[in-house]
């Protein structure tokens, strides 16, 4: 029996030892647009540089959804996923279970990023997650029904956005009955969230809780922001639009069923691809002001290595190859997925593949972050209460003024005995 | 399945060893022990969970860190601060609404595959070309996994390219209007498990004898009075067995309305839906838990109701 054992112990050794280090390593992706196929070919190069593998498991769509999953994996101190995708809400609310990439990673590596997301990333001195890709809240409009319809640029402000949205809705209602104005996310979730912050800050009704914790939401911008998006459904928008999520939103504005479509950076290579009927036709801008000039949600997704992974060595290697300059360019190139490092908005190749991200760059630099840092662990049900609130001036259920007015007693309620 | 142990207890051991022990009471006691693996087994896979829900249900805790819990005892239910803020969860209207909408969802949905189950039933029970194959394709909506069929519904329904969305109402949106979306869960789950409630209805009309029928028809009763004075009460029994079933399944929904709605709007449409949103999304343990001993209660509650009012018996 001893020398069963000892041969099988020796045998692996062997096994072992002859493959150097070569690991596996479980990678968590989401599975938005093309994001699964770009993080499987770009865990591949690096699998194939290292002689190390890599296992890609495929998160569920929504963000809301892949936050639950992770959570209980966390807690259970699973070791099944070494690296795990995060947004960029989550590291106030999953710090403790990253390893801290300060010192593992080179200063001058983690200084070639945006400042602004480092700081996102980093809760309490610990950098918990390297920035993979910024997302920023982005209109797309038809450059030709633009021109068909006498418009020379895209819009300024909402109030201009109704006017055309409806002028071309009308115009092509007569030929297709599914035509909609106006597409977003109006779907009661995180993304309504994203949404709706953007028509906040653009109509100067601040952030829902500032950055000292305060709430704030409770003011007649905000009330007016919110009767404004109501004012667009089943006028400029589908009645269903409050049950689109992006893809639904995409899905229409790329089958050229839609005029205008706030959406993320990653919609615009889909778009261009063979498959979509809009193909050539579509521009970017910023997002329509309020009167408080424009205003776009900073979203997002970083990696991070989880603290009980067996492989970590290989997992931040891993981490630092996914977010290396080589790296993002590609998926830049390919995804139209926002780099985290500035010097890439000067690159050729990706102005030639994205030729908005160098006008568009104050939009990425300046976006607004969402209230995840002054309101902690809480911040998920901030965010449920305001995307509920909205959505209920949305379906009519309530006005504005009424809405922000509950939404703070709520707000109240779960700050409770603090944030 | 009745033990009679506690009405006869075995005697003491030491005392009647020289006698041999009642017949009833030696089963009684094979019972026991061909039931013991199956008893713990469910002490350990039901039991043990049941009493981490009750434990952390009067704890404060986070879901990422359970080992930092601390005890409050009811206040995860009710709760007002000092500043006259309400934070127990029966203070949330969101919980009623969610309470609301789910007792809604039971009693049409119920009622309404009780009915159509019944009809199908009585039709597959009578002699036609085609029945066997027709007692099998009935099934197949409840063989569909609820979270495939509930997206396939939600795809039908939308107002843009959906089969009924577009199609039949020329481009409504069901499910995006709160007080229509309700019906629209009615209808799938109406769709869905109407055919398991047939079965089971089935099953109970093919133990009826069809010599009776003969007498019946032989007395001169018509079929409605046979349906009515006969079916119906024999039928009972079996109906009211398939009724506790589908109640209780139907308190407990939550994969429709997760898939079709999203979560957010899934927690206040149905009580389970609340409590995912509360325990996962919000990783508030503790609150989660008490939300689940609520419904654990409102549907033992129910139970015995039933049980009681209609004098079922499982035996």
């Amino acid at each position: 029996m001893k020398k069963a054992i000892a041969l099988v112990t020796l045998t692996a050794a062997i096994a072992a030892s002859s493959q150097a280090d070569a690991v596996q390593v479980t990678l968590a992706c989401g599975t938005v647009g093309q994001e699964l196929q770009l993080c499987k070919d770009g865990a591949a190069r690096w699998a194939k540089k290292t002689g190390n593998t890599v296992k890609v498991f495929e998160s569920p769509n929504l963000t809301n959804d892949r936050l639950g999953l992770y959570q209980q994996q966390l807690a259970a101190k699973s070791d099944a996923i070494d690296v795990y995708q995060l947004d960029i809400i989550w590291p106030g609310l999953l710090s403790q279970h990253f390893v801290d990439l300060k010192g593992k990673i080179p200063a001058a590596e983690v200084n070639a990023h945006f400042k602004s997301i480092i700081a996102a990333d980093t809760v309490d001195g610990k950098l918990v997650a390297m920035p993979w890709f910024t997302d920023a809240g982005l209109l797309y409009y038809r450059t030709d029904l633009l021109k068909k319809y006498g418009y020379s640029a895209a819009p300024k402000t909402w109030t201009e956005l109704a006017t055309m949205a409806k002028k071309i809705q009308d115009g092509e209602k007569k030929a297709n009955s599914t035509f909609a104005g106006f597409v977003f996310q109006g779907k009661n979730y995180e993304g309504l969230t994203c949404d709706a912050l953007e028509w906040l800050v653009s109509f100067g009704g601040g952030t829902i809780v500032d950055d000292s914790g305060k709430i704030t939401i409770n003011n007649a911008n905000a009330a007016k922001a919110m009767d404004t998006a109501a004012s667009w459904v089943k006028s400029i928008s589908p009645a269903g639009v409050t049950t689109y999520g992006e893809e639904e939103a995409r899905g229409i504005f790329q089958s050229g069923n839609a005029a205008f479509m706030r959406n993320w950076p990653y919609a615009w290579a889909l778009g261009q691809s063979d498959d979509s009927k809009v193909k050539g036709k579509i521009g970017v801008a910023p997002l329509p002001s309020g009167g408080n000039g424009n205003a776009a949600t900073l979203g997002g997704w970083n990696l991070g290595v989880s603290m009980y992974s067996k492989n970590q060595a290989a997992a931040i290697d891993l981490v630092r190859y996914l977010t290396s300059a080589e790296e993002q360019k590609i998926r830049a190139v390919e995804g139209a997925y926002n780099p985290t490092r500035p010097a890439l908005y000067k690159d050729q190749a990706v102005l030639k593949a994205n030729p908005f991200f160098g006008s568009l760059l104050d939009v990425f630099t300046s976006a607004v972050a969402r209230p995840s840092g002054p309101t902690k662990l809480k911040y998920n049900q901030v965010s449920q209460a305001f995307a509920g609130a909205v959505s209920d001036v949305m379906a009519g259920k309530t006005k504005g003024e009424a809405a922000v007015k509950k939404l703070e007693t709520d707000l109240a309620r779960i700050k409770g005995r603090g944030w | 399945m009745t033990i009679n142990a506690p009405a006869k207890p075995p005697a003491a051991p030491p005392a009647s060893r020289k006698r041999s022990p009642g017949i009833e009471a030696s089963r009684a006691r094979t019972a026991i022990i061909l039931l013991l693996p199956t008893l713990i087994a469910i002490v350990l896979v039901a039991g043990f969970p049941l009493y981490r829900t009750i434990f952390f249900s009067a704890q404060e805790a986070n879901l990422t860190t359970p080992g930092q819990a601390t005890f409050i005892g009811l206040e995860n239910f009710w709760f007002t601060t000092a500043e006259g803020i309400g934070l127990g969860f029966l203070q949330d209207p969101q919980w009623w609404t969610a309470v609301r909408n789910t007792l809604i969802f039971t009693v049409f949905s119920v009622f309404l595959e009780t009915v159509f189950g019944m009809i199908i039933a009585l039709v597959v029970n009578s002699a036609f070309a085609g029945r066997s194959f027709l007692r099998t394709a009935m099934l197949i909506p409840w063989a569909i996994p609820t979270v495939v069929s509930a997206q396939m519904w939600a795809y039908m329904y939308n107002d843009s390219f959906g089969l009924i969305g577009q199609g039949l109402l020329g481009g409504q949106a069901l499910l995006a209007d709160p007080s229509k979306a309700i019906w629209a869960l009615i209808a799938v789950d109406v769709w869905k498990t109407t055919s398991f409630m047939a079965l089971l209805i089935l099953a109970g009309l093919q133990s009826l004898p069809g010599d009776m029928y003969e007498a019946a028809d032989m007395d001169g009763a018509s079929k409605w009075t046979q349906f009515w004075r006969m079916t119906l009460p024999l039928l009972r029994p079996a109906l009211l067995v398939a009724l506790v079933f589908r109640s209780l399944d139907a308190l407990r929904v939550f994969d429709i309305m997760y898939v079709m709605l999203g979560a957010n709007v899934a927690a206040s449409t149905s009580m389970t839906g609340y409590a995912r949103q509360q325990l996962i999304d919000n990783q508030l343990l503790g609150t989660g838990s008490a939300v689940s001993v609520a419904i654990f209660i409102i549907i033992m509650a129910i139970v015995v109701v039933y049980v009681t009012a209609f004098r079922v018996k499982f035996d």
